[in-house]
């Protein structure tokens, strides 16, 4: 192996590395953190994250960027418990429609597509930046997630519905299995399919990827549809943990999906950057979380760090990228 | 009054400009002239700052001169105005006449009043009576020009230089530069003028220097030559050329153009093509000359269903009409192109060459049409990497990491790969190596031997005599001529490309 490919897997491995030598650092600082019910425990606290931060990979990996995905969590979790606890009712028409729980999850999902779908068509149709789009989806879905609860929790879903984000299947919560299912399509459309090769020629270089006979619109309208349907399988999750959709739930995840994009090496310009990396990140953000709460950090300072950590992150990659 | 003696600038290796010696007379319009790549560009650059290494010297009023930046050549009294214009849409007029000169009060506050008096005194001088405070977006091409010059007015400039002012104007504007030019020359002003047009050059130039492949091989009053003279000196290579011999007007026809029309994208009223209609055989290389925005580029587009909105006309291929409103409909029917700029519009760049050349046909290593294979993708793009001998340690590395040649080998590749009956190939060997080159005509002719049609496009009139069966050549966006290669000649094609009527 010759030096400059060795370097180059040390650099692709290097938030492996990262998160390593920060499980390390922690385990020396608490007993609490090296312990089989902590990792479960983190596993379970970053599922949520996992499955967003998976969607908003495939749509940075274009270029692009899906702010509204914390809204849309909400707006999806909040119909889930809706359609679950009072079904779909037309007095007019003296019709009721109940759900059951995979009748609710599906159509949550379905209304998450259809609102990237809404996403993708503002940026591709009438090519409004993916920034503004989303920003403006950000601001609407939370709006009809209001509307939709009143402003109250919608609570007590049965003791099968929290299955889902509470409960374990051999020995692992459910969440995890799921965001464990997420990430596995993901990596697999990402590296073995046609479009997860249109993804990052188009955000490789749009212009080559549009001569080349690449539909980008419809690659576009696909990812930013995967992205919303993905914050609405976490949606469910977090209704199902709380037994409770609360009407601001999600606030800020875009962030943190983001950060987790970010930190696992993701360009946001575009064409560069994994599926995995991102876990990572993800994971990273998640042992972070954890260890300072263990370490009695106060919640003030945990964002310090994380935002610190964030920055780092994309220092040392732009180091690594001038190397090359 | 500017002097360059002995210049000579290299990129990375290649010479652009050798032993460049000319005089820019004082108060006087001097014509640069030369072919596309003839070193226009690049010495004018030199002139106002945009370079700063170079060898030889500059001499400015008497006196040798080094400019780091463009910064210093404007305060030392040289403006450049470029062919695009350099002016932010989103400012008003006076805005940008003052950017990074603005007029101050005492507080270190913006004095709008005083600049928007001196901006409206500037454009009076111009005969151009608008309110400084109206944006540049909102103005015509010819008047941003003006702005353009008024910048150059209120530097102070003592020299102007001119980078072909009249590509994008009306002809009623042309008049108006035209006045302008000959009060700034009252004035005492230095004209460097860069253009295509002869019609222009003898009435508004005083001097002309003539550069060819970097170098100066003539000089003189425009008085005293006449067009013909300059053209021989613009080309006046003597460079032996193979001339292809075959006849294809009997082969079967696999590309047809019926008065192909292109609007401009925002001024609907001009045509950027007008009436285009040619046949393409198979097996034939058609070469298709003309100068920098004659629309060649733009007719590959067309033609490649980049402009569904604003292109009329038919295309046929093998003799049935094709419905091409996009890349995928190009491809589906046939054609293929290999793109001016393989950087920005052939290549992903940060990919590897396999990923690269398969790119255009994943479907073809699909298995059970949903999983890519390796194995078949490798086997694809190895038989391309050996046909096209593209010299990579592995189809694994970033395209980026190869040559120039080997990557617009990439490119070719990745459209061979689709199995083209038509090959657009637009400036296929700008930017790399003799080698390099040459590889690219032997293939392009075996390519055509094995039945392809080729359109090439080029600038460069050795390459076009050397590779074609029959040339066209365009000039603003109209077909001026379509010869059989033994009509071609160097000094025929650029005459048919520099005049539109009666050449």
């Amino acid at each position: 192996m010759t030096t400059s490919s060795y370097k180059k897997n040390l650099s692709r491995f290097q938030s492996v590395i990262a998160l390593f030598v920060l499980c390390i650092v922690l385990s020396f600082l608490t007993d609490k953190f090296f312990t089989a019910a902590n990792g479960v425990n983190v596993l379970r606290q970053v599922a949520v994250n996992v499955c967003i931060a998976t969607g908003m990979t495939l749509i940075v990996l274009t270029a692009g960027i899906d702010l509204s995905v914390g809204s849309v969590l909400a707006l999806c979790g909040a119909i889930t418990a809706g359609l679950l606890k009072n079904g779909l009712q037309f007095p007019s028409a003296d019709l009721y429609i109940g759900f059951t729980i995979l009748g609710a999850v599906l159509g949550a999902v379905i209304v998450g597509g259809v609102l990237g779908l809404f996403n993708g068509f503002a940026i591709t149709k009438f090519k409004v930046p993916p920034f503004v789009a989303t920003l403006a989806m950000l601001t609407i879905a939370r709006g009809f997630t209001m509307l939709y609860t009143g402003g109250h929790p919608i609570s007590n879903l049965g003791a099968s519905f929290a299955y889902i984000g509470a409960g374990n299947f051999i020995g692992i919560p459910v969440p995890v299995w799921i965001a464990a299912i997420v990430v596995l399509l993901a990596v697999f459309i990402t590296k073995k399919t046609k479009l997860g090769r249109y993804i990052y020629a188009i955000g490789g270089n749009e212009t080559a990827a549009k001569l080349s006979g690449i539909r980008i619109n419809r690659v576009k309208l696909i990812v930013y549809s995967l992205g919303a349907a993905l914050a609405a399988i976490g949606g469910v999750i977090v209704t199902s943990r709380l037994d409770s959709a609360q009407p601001n739930a999600g606030l800020s995840y875009e962030l943190d999906a983001i950060a987790a994009v970010v930190i696992g090496g993701t360009s946001l310009n575009g064409g560069k950057g994994s599926v995995w990396g991102t876990v990572i990140g993800a994971v990273i953000i998640g042992v972070l979380n954890n260890g300072l709460v263990l370490l009695n950090v106060s919640p003030f300072w945990q964002q310090v760090v994380k935002g610190a950590v964030i920055l780092l992150a994309v220092i040392i990659d732009k180091m690594g990228d001038k190397k090359e | 009054m500017l002097e360059a003696k002995n210049i000579s600038k290299k990129f990375s290796g290649v010479t652009a400009l050798s032993n460049i010696n000319l005089v820019l007379h004082p108060g006087k319009v001097n014509a640069i002239i030369g072919e596309n790549g003839a070193g226009k560009s690049t010495l004018m650059k030199i002139f106002s700052g945009v370079y700063a290494q170079y060898e030889g010297d500059i001499i400015y009023k008497g006196k040798p001169v080094k400019f780091a930046g463009t910064r210093a050549a404007e305060e030392a009294g040289i403006a450049i105005i470029h062919q695009e214009l350099n002016l932010v849409p989103y400012l008003t007029i006076s805005e940008n006449i003052f950017l990074g000169r603005e007029i101050t009060n005492a507080f270190g506050v913006l004095d709008k009043k005083k600049m928007n008096e001196k901006a409206r005194e500037l454009l009076a001088r111009l005969n151009f009576s608008a309110d400084p405070d109206t944006k540049v977006a909102a103005i015509k091409v010819g008047q941003q020009q003006l702005v353009e010059i008024a910048k150059a007015l209120h530097s102070d400039a003592s020299v102007i230089i001119m980078d072909e002012p009249t590509s994008a104007i009306s002809d009623k504007e042309v008049d108006n530069l035209f006045s302008i030019i000959a009060q700034l020359k009252n004035e005492g002003k230095t004209i460097a003028y860069i253009s295509h047009k002869f019609k222009e050059l003898f009435t508004v130039a005083d001097h002309y220097v003539v550069l060819r492949d970097g170098a100066t091989v003539a000089a003189g009053d425009m008085q005293h030559t006449t067009q013909e003279i300059l053209i021989e000196k613009m080309t006046g290579r003597n460079i032996l050329i193979q001339k292809r011999t075959a006849n294809f007007q009997d082969a079967p026809v696999l590309l047809s153009l019926k008065n192909v029309c292109l609007r401009h994208p925002e001024l609907p009223s001009t045509n950027l093509l007008t009436n285009i209609s040619f046949t393409l055989h198979k097996g034939e290389i058609l070469g298709m000359y003309g100068l920098m925005g004659a629309g060649r580029t733009e007719l590959m587009e067309a033609i490649f269903g980049l402009h569904p909105k604003n292109a009329t006309g038919e295309i046929a291929v093998e003799q049935s009409v094709k419905k091409i409103k996009s890349p995928c409909d190009a491809i589906g029917a046939g054609i293929a192109l290999v793109p001016e700029d393989r950087k920005l519009q052939g290549l992903i760049l940060n990919q590897s060459v396999n990923t690269n050349i398969s790119l255009t046909v994943l479907e073809k290593i699909e298995r059970w049409g949903l999983l890519l294979s390796a194995a078949k993708e490798k086997d694809l793009t190895s038989k391309y990497i050996n046909k096209l001998s593209i010299k990579t340690s592995s189809g694994d590395k970033a395209a980026q990491s190869l040559s120039g040649g080997n990557q617009q080998k990439i490119v070719i590749a990745k459209w061979l790969a689709t199995n083209p009956k038509i090959l657009l190939l637009d400036e296929p060997t700008r930017g790399i190596d003799i080698n390099a080159k040459s590889e690219i005509y032997k293939l392009m002719k075996a390519l055509a031997a094995e039945g392809m049609g080729i359109i090439m496009v080029s600038s460069e009139l050795p390459e076009i005599l050397a590779v074609s069966d029959r040339v066209l050549v365009m000039c603003e966006g109209e077909l001026t001529a379509n010869l059989p290669i033994d009509n071609a000649s160097e000094q025929e094609l650029l005459k048919y490309a520099i005049h539109k009527n009666n050449p």
